[in-house]
């Protein structure tokens, strides 16, 4: 599914290397997830991966069912399936969280060359979406993240996610600031769509939220490069021991 | 016109897809920029005495009218362009401007529409405004749950010096609604006429208000009776289409005692490299408990990418609520003309009575827009409430300028302004330039500014769900100018939310 290659990642402002060469290799219908300490460049990778400008790629590549996403504007990677939840989600004033939404499923669908969803479809659909994340139609009509509360977000994340079915998922730190009944909530939307034809890269410093959503491999990140791959027994580690053993060990 | 979605509270709530399509389709284009080539009866170029004395004569005045304008001419000749205002253009040569220009099969004048020009129709139904009597205005088809009964709108079409005609005439006369030309009402309707003009805006209120007052052409006149509440909207549509005429509407409207009217204005030019002068006045009068509401959608050529041509819109519009409770609420999307000098103002003479202004100021390219409001406070807990959204990007200007006065009579008033200026790219600038007089001590002014700028994370945010560049920026900016497009009638909010779209294309990337 996802196919990545000797990644290198600069800052473009400050000449500043964050990547120094990722390879991962995600197949279809599996979960992996990457943990890390700070400044490890875990958010840099989602980022670059989904196009966000600041960045500046001076090596590998990036390829999503084979075709480079590196080339690609962001709307044509979110086209091609990608989708990235976000750690900190946009707040969008004036713009009904309803209305981006369907902007945001038609355009995809147009650049795909699919027949737009009517509003009456569009509605039966996000509404049943909505009710397994507890999102109702009065969260639906306010502003995009507008006066959401941390877990409101997230679970707007995950409806969007729902909603736009891309193939690889993405999930920066998604568990940040949630309680335990939110990262419940969250993990339950994210479960229902784990399916044999969708991938998703979890970033996340804690193992509480692979109990819930439990990954196939883990990964460890430092220093912009992945140094160690595990099965979940890894992330277990980590939470008893910390890196400091990990990053020794590989050093 | 753009097509209407079909749920009604989708349009309230930013951009949406059909909106977007319209934009696509329209590729960037200033979309009335043709020409309607018919032939033309021209005034002499410039201005003086015998001009006056012609435009008066061409639509049959009565002298009073004749002295009135003349009165506004001698006076304009002893005042001075005004400079103030936020706005750079070379000096306007009033000599080499004709100031009347009526399409040649006009001069006859047609009893009714049916008599019109089929070339002038056809130029408003090209505007997507028909002048058939049909139930809804085109491209609205499917609005929807709405009942047709309840979407008619009387249009009134204004073309360069004169006016075509006026749709549901005869249904507005059964609800005692004159809705006409001014030039016609001077003749069917000279005491009500003679009563209200020049009392809101008087001959000498300005340099460009007096110079309307002596050249005006046409424009449109309502009278509401009173207890009558408007049976349709109302709307004027002005098109400016021969070259080097200037175009001096002046607008009367007057609603008596508990009754209301929502009234329309749309304005179109074509596309041409010298600029136009535009300088209308609008009057509005409203009597004790009742309400009017007048929204403006301006899309005047707004000259091209480097600044050349485009209108010069030097308008001044001004309502008195003169009676108590008397409400009016101006609501504008400014997207059109090279340089916009407007303020609609709000005069509140009544007790208890309320003024409102909304407005959407875009300003891309080269554009310059002065604008905002006055709303003078004399009666007794009067309200007050402007709400402005500017927009500038390319290398354009914008400035908010607002006047807010509590006179001592004023008590208990009060005030609300917010004023928020957006801006796209790094060459263009937003300028907020409130005033404010309080003469009593129980009056609230209340004034909270922003300016913020289009946020990259925004962008990316909305482009990493699908959408492209200019989509995000659209449906941004349409979420900046929620609270105002939320005030316009449907029809306008969704020509509105187009033409924000469109005027803003080009202005990323």
């Amino acid at each position: 599914m996802l196919e990545i290659n000797n990644l290198h990642v600069e800052l473009e402002e400050e000449d500043k290397a964050i990547l120094k060469g990722v390879n991962l290799s995600i197949k279809a219908g599996s979960v992996h997830a990457i943990m890390g300490p700070n400044g490890s460049g875990k958010s840099t990778l989602a980022y670059v991966l989904s196009g966000k400008g600041g960045y500046e790629v001076t090596e590998g590549s990036a390829k999503l069912e084979g075709v480079e996403l590196l080339d690609m504007e962001p709307e044509e990677r979110a086209a091609a399936g990608l989708f990235l939840a976000f750690q900190y989600p946009v707040e969008i004033p004036g713009v009904g969280n309803m209305t981006f939404l369907r902007t945001a499923v038609n355009a995809q669908r147009k650049a795909r060359g699919e027949e737009e969803l009517s509003a009456g479809d569009f509605l039966k659909v996000v509404r049943e979406k909505g009710k397994a994340l507890q999102i109702g139609s009065e969260m639906m009509k306010r502003p995009v993240n507008v006066g959401f509360s941390g877990g409101e977000k997230k679970r707007n994340e995950i409806l969007q996610m729902a909603m736009l079915e891309p193939k690889m998922c993405i999930l920066d730190e998604t568990d940040s600031g949630l309680d335990v009944d939110a990262m419940k909530l969250v993990s339950e939307g994210v479960n229902a769509l784990r399916d044999a034809g969708r991938s998703f890269l979890v970033i996340t410093h804690y193992q509480r939220l692979l109990d819930h959503i439990k990954p196939d491999f883990v990964h460890i990140m430092a220093n912009g490069r992945i140094i160690k791959t595990g099965g979940p027994e890894l992330a277990l580690e980590v939470e008893q021991n910390g890196y400091a053993d990990i990053l020794t060990e590989v050093a | 016109m753009t097509a209407m979605p079909k749920v009604e509270t989708e349009v309230r709530e930013g951009v949406d897809r059909e909106t977007v399509e319209t934009v696509e389709a329209m590729a960037g284009k200033y979309k009335h920029g043709w020409e309607t080539e018919i032939e033309m009866d021209f005034a002499p170029k410039g201005l003086n005495e015998d001009i006056v004395r012609l435009i008066s004569a061409k639509n049959e005045e009565p002298q009073w009218m004749l002295d009135w304008r003349l009165a506004a001419f001698a006076r304009w000749k002893e005042m001075e362009e005004p400079d103030w205002a936020m706005l750079e253009y070379p000096k306007i040569d009033y000599q080499d401007i004709y100031y009347y220009a009526s399409p040649k099969s006009m001069q006859d004048k047609p009893k009714s529409l049916d008599d019109v020009d089929p070339k002038l129709l056809a130029t408003y139904k090209k505007l997507g405004i028909p002048l058939q009597e049909q139930m809804i205005l085109a491209g609205v088809e499917g609005a929807g749950e709405v009942p047709a009964e309840g979407r008619k709108v009387a249009v009134d079409a204004v073309f360069d010096s004169v006016s075509l005609g006026t749709t549901f005439q005869a249904e507005l006369m059964k609800a005692g609604v004159i809705f006409c030309s001014i030039s016609e009402a001077i003749r069917t309707h000279p005491e009500l006429v003679q009563k209200y003009i020049g009392s809101v805006v008087p001959q000498s209120d300005n340099f460009f208000a007096t110079l309307n007052s002596a050249v005006f052409s046409d424009g449109s006149f309502v009278y509401i009776p009173p207890g009558t509440r408007c049976p349709m909207e109302l709307s004027t549509y002005f098109r400016i289409n021969a070259e080097n005429t200037g175009q001096f509407e002046r607008t009367l409207i007057v609603c008596d005692k508990g009754a209301y009217v929502s009234y329309l204005e749309g304005c179109t030019a074509p596309k041409r490299d010298t600029n136009q002068l535009h300088a209308a006045v609008v009057e509005i009068v409203i009597m004790e408990d009742a309400e009017v509401k007048y929204s403006t959608v301006q899309n005047w050529y707004p000259g091209d990418e480097d600044g050349v041509g485009g209108i010069y819109n030097f308008v001044t519009k001004r309502a008195d609520c003169r009676g108590d409770r008397a409400k009016v609420m101006w609501t504008q999307v400014e997207t059109g003309s090279a340089i916009t000098w407007k303020y609609p103002s709000c005069i509140l003479r009544g007790d208890d009575s309320q003024g409102e202004f909304y407005s959407i100021a875009i300003a891309n390219n080269a554009q310059q827009a002065d604008t905002g409001t006055k709303m003078i406070h004399l009666g007794k807990r009067t309200k007050s409430r402007i709400v402005s959204k500017g927009i500038s990007a390319g290398r354009a200007q914008n400035t908010y300028r607002g006047l807010v006065s509590m006179h001592p009579k004023a008590k208990d008033s009060r005030n609300y302004t917010q004023c928020d200026s957006l801006l796209i790219g790094d060459k263009c600038g937003a300028h907020t330039v409130p005033y404010i007089e309080v003469k009593n001590n129980s009056s609230r002014v209340e004034h909270e500014a922003t300016t913020s700028k289009v946020d990259d994370d925004q962008l990316f945010y909305c482009r990493s769900r699908g959408m492209d560049e200019e989509e995000a920026v659209a449906l941004v900016v349409n979420g900046f100018c929620k609270e105002v497009l939320q005030s316009l009638p449907m029809e306008f909010a969704m020509e509105a939310q187009a033409l924000v779209a469109i005027s803003l294309e080009g202005s990323v990337g």
